[in-house]
């Protein structure tokens, strides 16, 4: 950022259209940061305001008023009390819709008192014919005092005004307050309040004492006087409510002057779609049908770029194998790194696809509705209507998921949304079901059309979700935590997707997995690479034992080479633990080679079937399924003399798959969101446990 | 007594000047003010939360919330 950048913050209510504008002036240029200290992101992006001025422009996220009733919305009260620091903004952008401009101008009168420069773009002003809206600007200029342009910003309209008045409204650096509307209510209360510290505005000093949230340049004793106003919470409270009201007198006698709706010359299409999408049973119907729409098309539309992905890399490692000089180092990029990077890529499509729907659902206006309507269902089991996006990210991926319960103000309702959520069905569970599912399910058909071996994966999602809501109530019942559970969601307008918001969301999503996700994946992949790669000193002699036992006489080169890979890793350190856990884990029905895929799932639970292969000596060229499914067939139980994946083993493998936490990246990503160590362990030994006893009852009942 | 949560279907009311204290800050902030005509445009299927029109907001809220909110009843 050059230093002579003036550094705009845009701010709206949500469905204003900010993003638009902001994708509209930043383009590609944009960049995910985090706040320091909490995890919202932090969007921002830099814009040529004219031949010489550049801005950086920082998203804030979309919120109806300075007063925080989430995470999201406490950024933007931070960003703004921080005049002190280098990032607060030198123009504040005020993003309004033109037919909600009433209570958008609560926000605007607000961030105005803040005694900020600001510049009030009134947005979607194409519609306003069909909603019967007329504007009159100059007036509205005068009446607000600051620099207002009409825009429409998915049809590219005036943008170039927006960035004109950014322009002017930094030069003049015209700063008052719209409607001090504290001095109306009690004069004498706020003068004192005032007298504290009269670097800050009025409103500012208020802030501070209602959110309990103060700048670094408040002092110590500054800071005492401005508590004692808190304590007398009921006034504090009242004064709060006669302020809103206060705010609203002052803009409705500006729009009465400005802004005329002649409502006869309204056209409503919002009732009639809501009277469908709401309605008691097509209402479920439709959203029955997006979610079967949404798994269906996440199964067809990837399974190309998978397999695509899958051969690449492997491609990429032979090539590396030939061409690079032999060594450890080599060994770490052929064997760690380059699988660790692919089994990152491969989750790629799926996620992706996955966001596509998500941002599409948002932007069309149909969440809200489908929030609506599971609100009381969720309720129940101790979540929030808005757990359901959570709940369905989940079956791509439980990291997306989890960061996108912030926008769930209770707090009890959004831990209980992320405790739960790694038990829906992600990606990386579906290769470990579809092997063991081909080899203990009959591929019959059931009711003469049905495949069985469908059948059961449905089942396997349908237990995810079930045990989901379970652990919910019971999480719900037994979780002590007081938190005020205030739900309020705005039925916005429905509108056709914008493909460049659509498209820009999911680019960032997905980088924000890549990077975020993937470099855990990736460490641990390089990590279990190592381990898997040495060990004591049986480890070293594992080749010359094999090269001279007598039996192996007979085998040809690439045999015996598979047999030594396979020694080798039975001695390498993984091997070691995976001995180690064998008697806890023998009574489920698997062995210490189970037992090495079981702790390299860690790294992401799809690496199962990639381990599994390399123990049973697959050769890594043929390393397609039907070679690991034929070997794990022919695999026996040593002690019974039948098969090792026969069905009672098989299903007590998918029962702990469905259950047990493997993912140390969802982890990593809880402790995140929940800043303590506390949440991830309860899910890591809670689930897991469930997984264990769920697997031994499930063997020993069957076998 | 009158609440949002007791209108029907397609009812209107106006919001009593005595509801102002039991009025939820953010909702007071989102448009539901003293005065206000409350529109009920929907109820979920399990009858609980209801979608409202209020002051040019459409909003769902839950019924807890709505019940505790006086609404004064239109004559049509």
């Amino acid at each position: 950022m050059a230093k002579n950048d003036i550094k705009v913050a845009l701010i709206g209510n949500p469905n204003t259209g900010k993003t638009s504008l902001f994708n509209q002036l930043t383009g590609l240029t944009q960049k995910v940061g985090n706040y320091p200290g909490v995890t919202v992101d932090k969007k921002k992006g830099t814009c040529k305001l004219s031949a010489t001025q550049n801005a950086v422009i920082t998203d804030l996220p979309g919120t109806y008023s300075i007063n925080p009733t989430s995470i999201d919305e406490s950024i933007v009260l931070k960003t703004l009390l921080k005049k002190d620091i280098k990032e607060s903004p030198d123009v504040i952008l005020v993003v309004a819709d033109v037919e909600n401009l009433k209570r958008n101008l609560l926000l605007f009168s607000q961030i105005k008192d803040l005694e900020i420069p600001t510049v009030l773009a009134i947005n979607m002003v194409d519609q306003m014919s069909r909603k019967g809206i007329s504007i009159d600007l100059t007036a509205l200029k005068e009446e607000l005092n600051t620099e207002v342009v009409l825009i429409s910003a998915r049809k590219n309209k005036g943008i170039r005004n927006v960035k004109d008045a950014i322009i002017k409204c930094h030069v003049a650096a015209k700063a008052s307050p719209m409607c001090d509307a504290n001095y109306k209510i009690d004069p004498e209360y706020f003068d004192k309040l005032k007298a504290i510290n009269p670097n800050f505005s009025l409103y500012e000093l208020w802030l501070m004492v209602t959110q309990k949230n103060f700048p670094a340049a408040i002092s110590k004793k500054e800071k005492a006087q401005l508590l004692s106003f808190n304590k007398d919470v009921s006034r504090l409270k009242k004064y709060q409510h006669k302020e809103t009201i206060y705010r609203y007198q002052e803009i409705n006698k500006v729009l009465k002057k400005t802004y005329i709706v002649d409502k006869s010359k309204a056209t409503d299409l919002r009732s009639k779609f809501d009277k469908v999408f709401t309605h008691k049973i097509f209402g479920y119907l439709i959203f029955f049908a997006v979610l079967l729409l949404i798994f269906q098309s996440i199964f067809d539309w990837s399974s190309l770029p998978m397999d695509l992905i899958d051969t690449t890399f492997a491609e990429l490692s032979d090539f590396a194998r030939n061409n690079l000089p032999g060594g450890i180092l080599s060994d770490l990029i052929v064997e760690g790194i380059i699988p660790g990077i692919g089994g990152v890529i491969i989750f790629i499509p799926q996620i992706a696809i996955l966001f596509l729907f998500v941002a599409v659902l948002e932007e069309t206006g149909y969440m809200s509705r489908v929030v609506f309507l599971m609100d009381k269902i969720m309720r129940r089991y101790g979540m929030n209507g808005k757990s359901i996006i959570p709940l369905i990210s989940g079956t791509a991926c439980a990291i997306p998921a989890i960061m996108a319960t912030r926008t769930i103000s209770s707090w009890k309702e959004r831990l209980i949304t992320i405790l739960v959520v790694p038990f829906t069905t992600c990606s990386a569970r579906l290769p470990v079901y579809a092997i063991l599912i081909s080899l203990i399910i009959p591929n019959t058909k059931i009711f003469g059309f049905y495949n069985l071996q469908a059948f059961t994966l449905l089942m396997l999602y349908a237990l995810g979700f079930v045990t989901a809501i379970l652990a919910a109530y019971i999480l719900q019942k037994t979780l002590k935590i007081k938190s005020n559970s205030f739900f309020v969601v705005e039925m916005p307008n429905y509108k056709l997707p914008s493909i460049k918001n659509v498209a820009l969301d999911v680019l960032e999503k997905t980088k924000a997995f890549v990077f975020g996700a993937g470099k855990i994946i990736l460490a641990l992949s390089v990590v279990l690479w190592f381990l898997a790669s040495n060990g004591p000193a049986s480890f070293k002699n594992a080749e010359e034992n094999v090269t001279n036992n007598v039996e192996n006489r007979q085998l040809s080169a690439t045999e015996l080479q598979q047999k030594i890979g396979s020694a080798k890793l039975e001695n390498s350190y993984i091997g070691i633990m995976g001995k180690t856990i064998e008697p806890a884990i023998k009574p489920l029905g698997y062995d210490w080679k189970v037992g090495i895929a079981i702790i390299t799932s860690f790294a992401a639970r799809e690496v199962f079937v990639g381990t599994l292969a390399t123990i049973y000596s697959v050769e890594a060229e043929d390393e397609n399924t039907t070679t690991i499914k034929e070997k794990m067939r022919s695999e026996i139980n040593p002690e019974t003399g039948k098969q090792r994946f026969n069905f009672p083993a098989g299903m007590s493998l998918l029962v702990f798959y469905a259950f047990a936490m493997q993912c140390m990246a969802t982890l990593a990503i809880v402790k995140r969101e929940t800043k303590t160590w506390k949440w991830p362990l309860i899910q890591l030994f809670g689930m897991t446990g469930l997984a264990y006893v769920c697997s031994l009852i499930i063997y020993q009942i069957l076998s | 007594m009158n609440t949002i949560a007791s209108l029907g279907i397609g009812e209107i009311g106006y919001i009593s000047e005595g509801a102002l204290e039991h009025i939820p800050l953010k909702l007071l902030e989102m448009g539901c003010l003293p005065g206000a005509e409350v529109e009920l445009i929907q109820i979920a299927p399990l009858k609980d939360p209801i979608y409202i029109c209020v002051n040019g907001s459409h909003l769902a809220i839950r019924k807890e919330t709505a019940s505790q909110i006086q609404i004064l009843k239109s004559e049509f």
